[in-house]
């Protein structure tokens, strides 16, 4: 019996994908209750929403890939009317407009679409394996650019790029000539003096600041000043756990959120990176091995794209930490405080646990 | 196509993809590592210079708080303002035995038991790596002795820091309010507003009243030092300095001195008074006695204050001008009756004969008139001279309590008047959409009748009434109440006066308003239920007196003050302005268990208008004791 409810739990879930993922975010607590300066209730906070994520993962993973492409256009579509929801009535908060009220509790469409996206897409894909031809990929770039737009213009351009490189990862899988991709990069390039000029005064500022970070020591440089000697001064082996000057001198902003990897970089030095760096990249290889096994093209499409998305996440919110990007937002997976984005990466993992595990039964 | 090509299609096409993937997977892996080659640059290769610059030579942005706005009267008179004093200090996480600690400062410097009580509170109330302090205004001979000493107190610390002090705490603690310490729930909206990195270095906000509601022109911009500090965290030298900016300082359309006045002319009684220029909306004064010693709040203040203040009977922390609802009484009658002309169901010939009593046709049950007896025969004027009851319980029966609530409500009674601090209440105009709501009961015809005496369900706040006051002073436009008649830039010193805000002009017949407002002025005449209190004025006055039940008589009950406790003996109120043809002032006036409106509330009144228009200040106390004679 309790032989068969274990069975029952695990029988579609990826054991590799799970263990990994645990780790992970095992190691993400440990960094939250320095973060926080020992703020016990955050860790529990944050344990909590783990398991709510965890329970969420599991669910999606039991469904079977041909249930959840039928959510596929009915969730892009709710998802597309929330944002619209958004631009007309949205609650304003920290100068962008990103929230909704439901009733009783208030939702980030943009969330949903970081999940919708791939999903629509890969399930278009699907419905057209048998002709592709190129106005079909003119169809998937308006359904990507749409929800982007919507979302750049709340505004919040970390999320927009990222959705809009999740959906990219769906062209490029499904086989977007080389030609059109080198193409696209041309006019984009064209397109940036334009693009500079629509971007709100302090988009364009953390541009700037990437460039000179001294430039405004104060305002926008100071994050990755800070940072940055956060990570320096961890050196090799780092202080030690609790032990990080930057970080509990008060130094590092927003600290707990999407600077904590300067907090881990400063505590456990080049090493623990290091096992941080394994560990997201074992997640990857594992979601693309998923990926390269799938039996359908939605399959394919959706995990290589989920998998390639949260290891853009990873390296985005890194590279801004360590001064190589701007800063634009992006919590580190699975580590950063905040349960909104925890759900979100976790339901992804469900999605690819769904398309690997049901495999067997297709192929019958 | 046969199932052979097919499948080699499909064989292709998963070919493809994997090729797809290898090569996405190849540019992830060459990003990673590109990560780490810059962890590495920044870890190994600057290792040493990071380090440098976060042990030795740590670069601490300091926050430099603003001084905060000025609060003035209309005069320039001071009514918050701020002052720098050294406090001593304390981060409990850097202290290892906190008790000990304190006992051994008691030696140097001294801590009462009361400053160690508001510590406890704070400790209880922040994050113990705070820095808190434990006793502030220490004076010169304090410093040097903790100077000589400081080495043996890690995480004790002198600091200089402003403070705020209310030079007449007791006068205006409900209009200016008054800041406290940041709590959780202030990070919490400060963080929602995006405010929180200007309060960097702030420990206070705005808690109640103008300090509150004009937290965001108060505060000012925060300053940024940049200094070096040494490894143990003290400062080396200034780098650069990024100056703060002060707060905004507002002038209130309030007088310190006719709001001095005010509070005296109430002698020992507790209620409420808001006085307002009738064309402008402008609040004169605003008063809720008691009052309490703002300036308690700005440390923290210590439980065994906070206890008095909180289970003290006379309740000063309520702030009754707004916050405290009552039931108008016979201030409500000029707006009966305006609604009575208004609505044609009243003529100004008309009149009853009172029997000094009302029944509804058809039943026995007898709503009384104040007078026994009866007025004899009333027309409308001389129904607000004499306050007579019947009258109004029949005009409330013809108008029906929907009409009522209608025309009524446009007079600001049950919505809040908008005036500019918070924590306003509504009051309560009853209709039958309300009682159904409220009781799931339908409304009774038998609860219209005291309605129109400002009695059953009916509440009204003093700031209500001083509203609906001024609407009448300024025939019929309805001005929104303001505090802030202006505020000062502190930088460019630009004076932004606040623009008088028109709520709504009622579109009241002249001949209907000129008719009510004479009445008005009769009723501070002899004959009048006020004639007392304007006994000799200068000026001619207009009024209405009001007194509201605080328990309700039994059928046939005779109500004697002296035989009811104080405290359930009825309100007082007056509503009034002057000079009565073109009024500067317009004044709410209620007086808790103050007995009658005409010989308690209707003198301070007086007191009010007599300085306000002529600058003479009472003779003190006003009020008379209770007198049997005038009655409402």
């Amino acid at each position: 019996m309790i032989r068969r409810i274990g069975l029952f739990l695990i029988r579609h879930l990826d054991i590799f994908l799970l263990a990994v993922l645990c780790a992970t975010m095992l190691l993400g607590l440990f960094v939250l209750y320095s973060a926080s300066a020992q703020n016990f209730d955050r860790v529990i906070s944050q344990f909590i929403s783990m398991l709510v994520a965890l329970s969420l993962m599991w669910a999606v993973a039991n469904l079977p890939p041909q249930h959840l492409m039928r959510f596929a256009w009915p969730t892009y579509v709710a998802g597309l009317l929330l944002l619209v929801g958004v631009a007309l009535f949205g609650e304003v908060s920290h100068g962008a407009r990103r929230w909704l009220h439901i009733g009783v509790t208030r939702i980030q469409p943009s969330e949903l679409m970081k999940i919708a996206v791939p999903l629509m897409l890969a399930w278009y894909f699907e419905k057209r394996e048998r002709s592709m031809k190129l106005s079909d990929f003119a169809v998937a770039a308006v359904l990507l650019l749409v929800p982007v737009a919507l979302i750049a213009k709340q505004p919040d351009l970390g999320t927009a790029l990222l959705i809009a490189a999740s959906g990219f990862y769906v062209l490029f899988l499904a086989g977007i000539g080389w030609k059109m991709i080198i193409g696209l990069t041309a006019v984009a390039a064209a397109l940036a003096p334009v693009a500079w000029s629509l971007l709100h005064d302090y988009q364009q500022q953390r541009i700037l600041t990437l460039l000179d970070p001294s430039q405004d020591p104060l305002g926008a440089g100071y994050h990755t000043i800070q940072s940055t000697i956060a990570l320096g001064s961890g050196g090799l082996i780092g202080k030690g756990w609790l032990q990080g000057t930057q970080a509990h001198l008060d130094f590092l902003p927003e600290r707990h959120t999407d600077f904590i990897f300067a907090v881990y970089g400063e505590e456990f030095g080049l090493f623990g990176i290091l096992v941080l760096l394994l560990l997201y990249l074992l997640i990857v290889a594992r979601g693309l091995y998923i990926a390269a096994n799938a039996p359908s093209m939605f399959g394919r499409l959706v995990a290589g794209s989920i998998t390639l998305t949260f290891g853009t996440y990873a390296f985005v919110n890194m590279g801004m930490v360590s001064g190589i990007l701007p800063v634009v937002g992006v919590p580190l997976p699975l580590i950063s405080f905040g349960g909104t984005s925890m759900v979100t990466l976790l339901l992804g993992f469900g999605v690819l646990m769904s398309v690997a595990t049901h495999r067997r039964l297709v192929k019958q | 196509m046969t199932r052979g090509t097919e499948l080699r299609n499909h064989q292709r096409e998963l070919y493809y993809f994997r090729v797809r993937l290898t090569v996405a997977g190849s540019v992830a892996l060459f990003l990673f590592l590109l990560l780490l080659a810059r962890f590495v640059y920044v870890q190994v290769v600057q290792h040493e210079h990071y380090m440098t610059l976060a042990e030795q030579n740590r670069i601490s942005i300091v926050p430099i708080v603003p001084n905060r706005g000025l609060i003035l009267d209309r005069n320039g008179a001071v009514l918050a303002h701020n002052y720098t004093a050294f406090t001593l200090e304390m981060t409990p996480s850097k202290i290892g035995n906190l008790e000990q600690t304190i006992n051994d400062l008691t030696a140097l410097i001294e801590i009462t038991p009361k400053d160690r009580k508001r510590f406890k509170k704070l400790l209880d109330e922040s994050h113990n790596f705070e820095s808190l302090p434990i006793r502030t205004r220490l004076n010169d001979v304090e410093i040097a002795r903790f100077a000589a000493n400081r080495y043996r107190f890690p995480g004790v610390e002198i600091k200089a820091r402003l403070f705020r002090h209310y030079p007449l705490g007791q006068v205006a603690s409900h209009m200016v309010g008054y800041i406290g310490r940041i709590n959780d729930a202030d990070l919490d909206r400060l963080e929602a507003s995006d405010d929180l990195a200007n309060y960097r270095g702030s420990d206070h906000i705005g808690k109640a009243g103008l300090e509150q509601s004009y937290e965001k022109e108060l505060h000012g911009t925060t300053g940024f030092e940049e200094v070096e500090t040494d490894a143990g965290g003290r400062a080396v030298r200034t780098l650069s300095r990024t100056p703060p900016t002060s707060g905004n300082n507002l002038t209130l359309h309030a007088d310190l001195k006719l709001q001095q006045v005010a509070e005296q002319a109430f002698g020992n009684f507790r209620g409420a008074l808001v006085a307002i220029e009738p064309k402008t909306g402008g609040v004169l004064a605003y008063l809720s006695k008691p009052g309490f010693d703002t300036n308690l709040f700005v440390d923290g203040i210590d439980s065994q204050n906070w206890d008095l203040l909180n289970n003290s009977p006379d309740k000063p922390m309520v702030n009754r001008a707004m916050h405290g609802q009552y039931p108008p009484g016979s201030t409500f009658k000029p707006f009966m009756a305006l609604a009575g002309l208004e609505l044609n169901k009243r003529t100004p010939s008309y009149g009853i004969n009172d029997p000094g009593f009302y029944s509804l046709p058809g039943t026995s049950h007898r709503y009384r008139d104040w007078k026994a007896g009866g007025h004899g025969y009333v027309d409308l004027h001389k129904s607000l001279v004499i306050s007579c009851d019947t009258y109004y319980y029949g005009l409330a029966v013809d108008l029906g309590i929907d009409n009522i609530f209608n025309f009524i409500s446009h007079f600001g009674f049950g919505k809040k008047t908008g005036i500019d601090i918070e924590g306003e209440r509504t009051g309560l105009l009853p209709s039958t959409e309300w009682k159904m709501k409220r009781f799931k009961q339908k409304w009774y015809v038998g609860d219209t009748v005291s309605v129109g005496i400002g009695q059953g369900y009916n509440l009204a706040t003093p700031l209500q009434l001083a509203v609906a006051t001024a609407t009448i002073a300024n025939s019929g436009t309805q001005m929104r109440p303001q505090l802030v008649r202006q505020i000062e830039n502190s930088k460019t010193n630009v004076i932004t006066p606040r623009p008088a805000e028109t709520i709504s002009v009622l579109p009241i017949k002249p001949e209907n308003m000129a008719l009510v407002r004479n009445a008005l002025v009769d009723v501070t005449r002899p004959g009048g239920t006020a004639a007392r209190a304007s006994a000799g004025a200068p000026y001619a006055m207009a009024g209405k007196t009001g007194t509201a039940q605080v328990v309700g008589m039994k059928q046939g009950e005779k109500y004697v003050e002296s035989r009811v406790a104080e405290r359930h003996r009825d309100h007082a109120l007056f509503i009034a302005y002057a000079p009565a043809d073109d009024p500067k002032i317009a004044i709410a006036v209620l007086v808790e268990n103050g007995g009658h409106g005409g010989s308690t509330a209707a003198p301070i009144a007086r007191a009010v208008f007599d300085y306000y228009l002529l600058g003479k200040l009472p003779v003190r106390p006003v009020t008379d004791a209770a007198d049997e004679s005038e009655h409402d």
